[in-house]
């Protein structure tokens, strides 16, 4: 984005943990990172959840994090928007640079840090309010926008989220009553009408049934033009579909990191083929 | 239908070969429980009836007699047997609204830090500190009222109070005369410290209901505590919170013996809130021993029916707060 971001991008790469500069050197030094991650250690009180991870998440793509249960992906996700704040025993030290800041610095504005890197959760968790207000609320955290612009702005995050058609003629009924789908639609909606830079997807498809399923992955794959994305996912099917790259982490270590079809066809590691093709999980 | 019920399960259940007594048997326990927990339900409404019947043929001579003047008039002497129930249900309404007025804010700021920014070794000292504050016993509330509240109210506060408010339109009027220290104010004031513990317990309770995650996502829009308070916590809990609110204003209409020895017992209405007053409550407590007249005791029921209604009233009105809630929320 700037050039500070660039450099940070160069240097990124130049270290010999990025995998994917390994294999496919000439297309991904073109990449610049949003995100680096670099020497992270996480802890929940005393255990030890991740341990130093170094992983680039390339602008405008869309990078999985995959693993069997607690070996620390959603962990992962949490830190990039300093979730785990809200709880005071967990804490993260090393970088973890976003445009140029390190977000785990403690001056970092966290308001304005989780209005850039946007999350939507497992189960779907419309807010207690109408349809459009569930929209309108996060625009109007940071916004004081007219009535007509606002109006433009909730249709246009719902066309986004290929919603608007499903719900445009009960924009002010309550967004509880939509279905579990509709709902976790309507979550990133809501998100992206912030107008974040990057999207973060804890498991978005767990709760859903495998229509809901495919429409949000094709969303998925609408909107990494305009955003970055990182989807944490169970479900290896649907990392290879709708992911860039992909990550594998195993026991809170990052195991394997590359283009999705080269993590999948030719896992350089044999703790990512047995993941991958069934043996362990 | 009972009957009918009964018969079809037991043909359905023939093929599965149950032995026909144990079915029996289930059956028994079932009509049992049936029978018992209907009983009791009718038990409450029977009581109910009963206390509302009672009231109102207590009540039925003094209104005779007086009138719809019983409610709107303010005289209230025994001696010539003249009763005007206006002064009490003033003070109740009155001394109940200062409660809330106080007592409010501060329950939901304190449910609020307990579950959103209390840190963890805090939370229970204080959760367990506002049970034990609702656990004392009101005559406690009354003495420490009497002896320590209401001297303090007097000396410190209610003369910086006056001087304060002295030319300022309807407040100088509001907080007028000398400074008697027990009246309708430390009388709200004393109320508002016994809601507290009930409005807090419930708020917090209700709370913690929050799903972490939807509070997450709140966060996770970029809202500060207050926002996700005010805009997810507060209408996820809305009706619990009010149910709360609710809990303590019953209690703060009801209250007797605390209320009693702070207020000052005077049948009249005066326009400032530091004047002794009395509310419903009050007056039924401290005038039963001495009601000797038919008439008399019949205008102490009456104000209990009085009390009953507007209890009645508050918890209609709390009812229809939330259906209108609800309606607006599009549920």
């Amino acid at each position: 984005m700037n050039e500070r971001t660039a450099a940070l991008g160069g240097v990124a790469l130049k270290k010999p943990t990025i995998e994917a500069q390994e294999s496919h050197g000439t297309e991904a030094a073109a990449l610049p990172e949003k995100i680096s991650v670099r020497n992270l250690h996480f802890y929940y009180g005393e255990s030890l959840a991740l341990k130093n991870i170094a992983l680039p998440v390339y602008e405008k793509k869309v990078t999985a994090l995959i693993g069997p249960s607690g070996c620390g992906k959603s962990t992962l996700l949490r830190v990039f928007n300093r979730m785990y704040d809200l709880y005071p025993k967990q804490r993260a030290e090393g970088e973890v640079w976003f445009d140029g800041e390190n977000i785990l610095a403690q001056r970092q504005d966290l308001n304005l840090l989780r209005a850039r890197i946007g999350m939507v959760f497992q189960k779907p968790t419309p807010f207690p309010m109408s349809i459009y207000d569930n929209i309108a609320f996060g625009i109007r955290l940071y916004e004081r926008l007219p009535k007509s612009e606002m109006d433009d702005r909730v249709e246009s995050s719902l066309k986004r989220a290929a919603l608007w058609d499903e719900v445009k003629d009960k924009l002010h009924s309550s967004g509880l009553g939509l279905s579990g789908g509709q709902q976790q639609r309507l979550c990133i909606a809501r998100t992206i009408a912030v107008r974040p830079e990057v999207v973060l997807l804890d498991e978005p498809t767990s709760a859903l049934d495998p229509i809901a399923t495919a429409k949000i992955e094709e969303l998925i794959y609408q909107l990494k033009s305009d955003y970055t994305i990182v989807i944490v996912t169970h479900n290896m099917q649907q990392a290879a579909r709708v992911a860039d790259y992909t990550a594998f982490m195993y026991l809170g270590e990052l195991v394997e990191f590359g283009q999705t079809q080269q993590v999948f066809t030719r896992p350089k590691e044999t703790r990512t083929e047995d993941y991958i093709t069934g043996r362990f999980g | 239908m009972n009957h009918i019920a009964s018969v079809s399960i037991r043909s359905s259940t023939a093929a599965l070969d149950v032995p026909a007594a144990a079915l029996r048997w289930h059956n028994l326990r079932d009509v049992a429980l049936r029978e018992a927990t209907r009983l009791s339900a009718i038990l409450v409404l029977v009581l109910l009836g009963g206390v509302i019947v009672s009231l109102i043929y207590g009540a039925a001579p003094v209104l005779r007699s007086e009138g719809l003047s019983f409610f709107t008039t303010e005289a209230w002497n025994p001696v010539t047997e003249k009763f005007g129930a206006l002064g009490p249900i003033y003070g109740t309404l009155v001394t109940s609204f200062i409660a809330m007025l106080i007592g409010i804010p501060v329950s939901i700021g304190v449910a609020i830090f307990i579950t959103e920014l209390c840190p963890r070794p805090l939370k229970r000292p204080i959760g367990t500190a506002i049970e034990l504050l609702a656990g004392i016993p009101s005559i406690i509330y009354g003495i420490w009222g009497l002896f320590v509240l209401a001297p303090f109210l007097q000396k410190e506060v209610q003369p910086l109070i006056i001087s304060v408010f002295s030319g300022v339109p309807v407040f100088s009027r509001l907080f007028a005369g000398p400074p008697y220290g027990i009246g309708v104010l430390t009388a709200g004031i004393i109320l508002s410290i016994m809601v507290v513990p009930y409005i807090t317990s419930v708020t917090r309770d209700v709370f913690e209901t929050v799903p972490a995650v939807l509070k997450e996502s709140a966060y996770g829009l970029g809202c500060t505590t207050w926002e996700v308070v005010r805009n997810v916590v507060m209408p996820y809990t809305r009706t619990g919170v009010i149910g709360g609110i609710m809990l303590g204003l019953g209690r703060a209409l009801g209250e007797t013996m605390a209320v009693t020895f702070v207020i000052g017992n005077a049948h009249r209405i005066a326009p400032s809130l530091l004047a002794p007053g009395t509310t419903i409550s009050a007056a039924i407590a401290n005038e039963f021993t001495e009601a000797t007249g038919a008439l008399y005791t019949s205008a102490l029921i009456a104000l209990g029916l009085i009390l009953f209604l507007i209890t009645f009233l508050v918890l209609a009105a709390a009812r229809y707060l939330l259906l209108q809630l609800e309606r607006r929320a599009g549920k």
